[in-house]
């Protein structure tokens, strides 16, 4: 097992640069998660760490060795393919010890490492079939115990998930992080998943336009965004954000630009006098007596909350409730906002003001 | 609410009309009737000829299996034999090696990908009649440009007599058809390389194979199913070669590239038995069947395309 380390790490395709400066460091161990939206870089930089794509310029490390100029097959790292890239004319046992053939294992400890890997993954009963035989569930799996069984330094997932179905992803989610957890090896995984990335994670990396945005654990990124673009791609329904200004007499008022006013708790020094953004969460809104009027605009009870868009003033909302609210579409509700939980962005540079 | 319309068979259309059998035979007759002129009347008429003593512009009588015993003690026919089984056998050998060489080569990712792709596809797209007669240009006596050049690099002293010697003649005939067979072979495999998904690929390189494993365990195995198809189709072409060696050497020098094509036509037309003549084509047909039932096996779906889906 070994850390990982990106140093100053730039690709481009032509004269297009599409990873822009990369700098990540990743402890032995570690499951990190690389997540943004598509085209942002994330899986480039994975094949990059793979072998399979040069790199422009900076350095990768595996276990302090720098690897750029090693060919994929002398870097000791496994990988699972979005699609799989199972052997189709292998059967689920040729698949998962064909790394082991090549390198010239014994067929006694090659057989000894696929059924303790099959075991670990359920696979034993079908370590006879073909590819083409198995579940899309199944098929992962077996991906998963090709890189299992090689015992590599780094394991690495390219959007594993996204072919299974909503359900299937789910419980894979768990059983990926169980797998972490048992063997401990290095995982970097790829996804554009937020919620994959918030649940699986140790350490988050947010990409965004070939560039990190944000490094961090799962809630700290949550709880202390560094910029809006992080404060809109973490979290589900995604954070609220209103446009205006601090009350030049009363810092501790947000004026937003339809002139309703918000409030905020610490307002910190460098907001005075900037346009600003009013980033405030939906669970952060609760129902009160009296507080501010929202007219409710759509309803949706899931059993386990209720998600509301209501406006606000002039701006809609989104927040959600751990109550049942008993409300038509049309009505008025009143809101208390946790001043505690607001973030102030400012507008021209896109970063978090802290207080 | 949208409304759905729907049209009920009216009751004036013929009963025949509403029988799935019945129509459908119908549909298929035009078909059927193609086939059977200009198929199965032609193969009838051939194998029929086979057991007559027909001269051209005279009737003959069923003679039985006469042509076929003369045949039999044919020094001739059999050499023509064992030339069509080398020729075929030596050419398909060459054609799938440097026809697969040739797809790999086009597989990667090289500059003007494109433009070597269509230039490749050349030799198959020009008439046969044509490039045969270019060959015979290139392998003339006296003025191939084959001496020429080597004599000029002095590497030989006088031209090569290409067409006019029994080994060189087989040499140089079969040379004319790999380049003319190899577009098939290069292309069609091109086209199977093409659906194996890079990530297998990938998946290989990062499981520690080197190229020759990668090609070795990746490509040739999922490879298989269509060059069983591509060989077969190349055989049967190859085995049933006429227009080359018509051009090239009309089957000399003494019948050393006589295959059995050319044999049966000139016993035939411009020796006028066609009886003979079409029993030497008849006599093509086990060698075919042979090669068919190859191609029928090959195609069976391999198990691990068996089941599932994608």
């Amino acid at each position: 097992m070994a850390g990982v380390d990106f140093v100053d790490v730039k690709k481009s395709f032509g004269a297009f640069p599409v990873i822009k400066g990369v700098d990540i460091q990743i402890e032995d161990g570690e499951f990190v998660i690389l997540v943004g939206p598509s085209g942002c870089g994330k899986s480039t930089l994975l094949r990059m760490l793979a072998g399979l794509e040069n790199i422009t310029a900076g350095e990768i490390r595996i276990g302090g060795r720098t690897v750029n100029a090693l060919p994929p097959k002398d870097r000791d790292i496994a990988m699972v393919f979005q699609n799989y890239a199972l052997y189709p004319h292998m059967t689920v046992a040729d698949n998962m010890a064909f790394s082991l053939m090549l390198n010239g294992s014994a067929k006694a400890e090659i057989d000894k490492r696929v059924n303790a890997a099959a075991e670990i993954l359920g696979l034993t009963k079908l370590l006879d079939r073909f590819p083409r035989q198995l579940s899309g569930g199944q098929r992962q799996r077996v991906a998963m115990g090709r890189a299992i069984v090689r015992d590599p330094q780094v394991f690495l997932f390219d959007e594993p998930l996204s072919n299974l179905d909503a359900k299937l992803r789910v419980a894979m989610r768990a059983e990926i992080k169980e797998l972490h957890q048992r063997l401990k090896t290095t995982t970097v995984y790829v996804t554009h998943d937020q919620i994959e990335a918030m649940t699986m994670a140790d350490k988050i990396v947010v990409m965004h336009d070939g560039v990190v945005e944000q490094i961090g654990a799962p809630l700290e990124l949550y709880d202390r965004p560094a910029n809006l673009f992080v404060a809109g791609f973490i979290g589900s329904p995604a954070m609220n954000m209103i446009k205006g200004r601090l009350d030049a007499s009363d810092p501790t008022r947000f004026v937003a630009t339809d002139g309703t006013a918000l409030p905020v708790s610490r307002p910190p020094a460098a907001a005075k006098g900037r346009d600003l953004i009013y980033g405030l969460r939906p669970e952060y809104m609760a129902l009160a007596g009296e507080g501010l009027p929202a007219e409710v605009v759509v309803i949706e009870p899931t059993g386990y909350e209720t998600q509301m868009i209501v406006r606000l003033g002039g701006t809609e909302v989104t927040c959600v409730f751990r109550e049942r609210v008993d409300v038509r579409p049309g009505e008025t509700i009143h809101l208390k906002i946790d001043a505690e939980h607001v973030h102030l962005f400012d507008v021209e540079s896109g970063r978090r003001l802290f207080d | 609410m949208t409304t759905v319309t729907t049209t009920q068979p009216t009751a004036t259309s013929a009963p025949w009309l509403q029988n799935n059998n019945l129509l459908g035979f119908f549909f298929m007759l035009p078909a059927a009737v193609f086939l059977v002129c200009f198929l199965t009347y032609p193969l009838g008429l051939g194998v029929w000829l086979g057991f007559t003593d027909t001269r051209i512009g005279r009737d003959g009588i069923f003679i039985g299996l006469e042509n076929y015993i003369f045949l039999a003690r044919d020094k001739v026919f059999w050499l023509a034999v064992f030339n069509t089984l080398f020729y075929t056998l030596i050419a398909s050998i060459l054609k799938f090696a440097l026809g697969l060489w040739l797809a790999l080569l086009l597989n990667e990712n090289l500059p003007f990908k494109s433009f070597f792709r269509a230039i490749v596809l050349l030799p198959w797209v020009v008439p046969t009649v044509l490039s045969a007669l270019a060959f015979w240009w290139i392998f003339d006596s006296q003025f191939s440009i084959l001496s020429w050049s080597l004599m000029r690099l002095g590497l030989i002293d006088g031209p090569i007599n290409f067409l006019g010697d029994p080994t060189n003649a087989r040499i140089s005939v079969i040379a004319a058809n790999v380049w003319r067979g190899i577009p098939f072979v290069a292309i069609s495999l091109l086209a199977g390389l093409q659906t194996i998904p890079a990530s297998l690929q990938e998946a290989a390189s990062l499981d520690g194979a080197t190229h020759w494993q990668r090609f070795r365990y990746v490509t040739l195995p999922m490879l298989t199913p269509i060059i069983a198809v591509v060989m077969t189709f190349s055989v049967l072409f190859t085995f049933t070669d006429f227009q080359l060696i018509y051009v090239l050497t009309k089957g000399g020098p003494v019948n050393a590239t006589h295959l059995m094509a050319t044999l049966s036509f000139q016993r035939g037309i411009p020796g006028g038995q066609l009886g003979e003549g079409a029993a030497i084509a008849v006599a093509m047909i086990p060698f075919l069947l042979a090669a068919i039932m190859f191609s029928f096996f090959g195609l069976q779906r391999r198990k691990w395309q068996q089941g599932g889906q994608d």
